[in-house]
């Protein structure tokens, strides 16, 4: 089994977010760049299903040069090779058709990756990939297993629930908690990752649809009011009479 | 041209995030000075159709085939794509959902067309541009996007816009078909396993949330987070770690790796308020902190604190908020 994970590059959940140039771009300045967490639900369970039934796994990332530490890691954790495909990942449709691009080249059996990246937060990537293929997207899922050579079961979300989606392979998921238990890389895999293959494509000439062109950050709240412990129900009432959401 | 707002049905009516996305549709079509017009799939009573002209929908396009009471991406595409086709819409306009959002992202490729999920604000739209701002880096930033192609597809970030009512118009419904094939429905789920929901408010939709931290040392003394959210008709939620350490289910748990709520009220009990919750949580529009520990981080991001023990401060809420009259 082929199985291809899509990992972006990106800030520590604990970074604090800035902007420079006028609030034009994000100021990497500081910034600890880690591999997508939604991400790495998708790489350890397909590492589980390579595991499990022989196979490959190969990452692709679209990305600059400095995501290059975190697709390393992510043949530390297992992953057999790698292809890093040198854009700057403009928008989500620039790099769905990176994906597809690369995808039919090499026939793989499933394309997994995290639900959203946690900067941009689109929900879009592989719900594109899918459609550009032509093939079936099942998304965000928590679950996945084999039900035989051909056919994956997997669980999705909906609101309020949950579906339980069979699909021929081909086909497209994206990945949330608790699809797998991501792991640490070891010292053999860490030493290992060093000589696996990474491949460094240039882009397909393609469009970006989306045009980031400022950012702007949360407005700061006016400060805490404290009610004290004794009196607790005195909240309810504020809540009702002065912040008028009950 | 006109602009086609996407409406999802859940037990026969019209969930609210479909509602504000109805709303932000039509103020869209103003702006741009056309009509909005609903598209609607599955099993959805007529009447609550018909009553999304409250929302100033003119006109609900209605696809009643009864393959589509379960989410099949693939068909539910089709039909909006018709729909879409129909209509010339310009502008397509979704709630930011699990299905809003999917379906969006395969219409953009589909219909050639930009697309902006998370979306907080109404397009502005000088010199002939279309700027959106929508939520990026989980909360913790806004970015504007320009949306560069004929086509603007906009996944509004649920709770960001009010159900406008303009009582008592009604919109006319309209039957419409995609002549769906069976291979729309390849993979259509098996099951679709819905929660027990208790109270009946779905967490993704509540206006208020009571949400439990570590604070409450073990899922035996859940009651206390259950009895003041049934108090207030709120959903309830949980920090990372108590997911971790299955005292709740994974589909409670809110912040950076988990769902991203902005409800009207969201009151924290016992959790200390790591980034990456609050990421989850600061687009809410009155925070409440209750912890034990005065140091706590989460009292910075608050509007209203109280220092002290949940097993005390929680069961005086409850009493207070049962007193107080509907």
């Amino acid at each position: 089994m082929k199985i291809l994970v899509c990992i972006s590059n990106v800030p520590d959940t604990t970074s604090k977010i800035n902007f420079t140039g006028d609030n034009k771009s994000f100021d990497k300045n500081g910034v600890q760049f880690v591999i997508n967490p939604w991400d790495e639900y998708a790489l350890t369970r397909a590492i589980e299903l390579k595991e499990a039934k022989g196979g490959t796994v190969t990452v692709l990332n679209v990305g600059e040069a400095d995501a290059e530490p975190n697709i390393r890691k992510a043949l530390a954790i297992g992953a057999d090779d790698a292809i890093r495909v040198n854009a700057h990942p403009k928008d989500a449709y620039f790099v769905a058709q990176q994906i597809t691009a690369i995808a039919k080249q090499n026939n793989y059996d499933m394309i997994l990756m995290g639900k959203e990246s946690i900067d941009y937060n689109g929900f879009q990537v592989h719900n594109m990939v899918a459609e550009m293929l032509g093939i079936p997207s099942v998304t965000p899922a928590f679950k996945l297993d084999m039900v035989d050579d051909s056919t994956a079961r997997l669980e999705r979300e909906i609101e309020g629930g949950k579906e339980v989606v069979e699909v021929k392979l081909p086909f497209v998921a994206s990945a949330q908690q608790p699809m797998s238990e991501p792991r640490i890389p070891n010292m053999r895999g860490i030493m290992t990752a060093r000589t696996k293959p990474l491949q460094v494509v240039d882009a397909v000439s393609a469009e970006a649809k989306a045009d980031y062109v400022g950012y702007s950050k949360p407005e700061k709240k006016g400060g805490v009011k404290m009610i004290d412990a004794e009196n607790a129900g005195e909240l309810i009432s504020l809540l009702r009479n002065e912040a008028k959401v009950l | 041209m006109s602009v086609l707002v996407f409406v999802e049905g859940f037990n026969g009516e019209i969930k609210k995030s479909s509602l504000e996305a109805a709303s932000y549709g039509n103020q869209v079509a103003q702006q741009l000075g056309t009509t909005a017009t609903a598209v609607a799939i599955g099993e959805v009573h007529e009447e609550a159709l018909a009553k999304l002209g409250e929302q100033g929908i003119s006109k609900v396009l209605y696809d009643a085939d009864s393959r589509l009471n379960q989410f099949v991406a693939d068909a539910y595409v089709k039909v909006i794509a018709k729909a879409a086709q129909q209509e010339s819409a310009k502008v397509l306009v979704f709630s930011n959902s699990n299905i809003g959002a999917a379906v969006g992202s395969k219409l953009a490729v589909r219909l050639n067309g930009s697309l902006a999920t998370n979306v907080t604000t109404l397009p502005k739209t000088d010199g002939g541009s279309f700027v959106v701002t929508r939520g990026v880096f989980s909360g913790k930033a806004f970015a504007d996007v320009a949306l560069t192609s004929d086509v603007k597809i906009i996944a509004v970030k649920k709770n960001a816009f009010e159900v406008s009512s303009n009582g008592g118009s009604t919109a006319t419904v309209e039957k419409l078909s995609a002549d769906l094939a069976d291979a729309d429905f390849a993979a259509a789920p098996k099951e679709t396993i819905m929660q027990e929901t208790d109270g009946g408010v779905l967490l993704p939709e509540a206006e208020i949330v009571v949400s439990g931290g570590r604070g409450l040392k073990g899922p035996e003394n859940w009651h206390l987070v259950e009895d003041l959210a049934k108090a207030l008709g709120a959903a309830t939620a949980c920090s990372k770690p108590v997911s971790d350490l299955d005292w709740r289910p994974h589909h409670e748990h809110v912040g950076q790796t988990g769902i991203t709520v902005s409800p009207n009220l969201y009151i924290a009990i016992g959790i200390s308020g790591a980034i990456q919750h609050l990421a989850g949580v600061n687009s809410s529009k009155v925070i409440v902190v209750i912890n034990k520990d005065p140091e706590a981080p989460f009292f910075k991001a608050a509007d209203y604190g109280i220092v002290g023990d949940a097993f005390d401060v929680v069961p005086k809420l409850i009493e207070a908020a049962r007193a107080l009259d509907k």
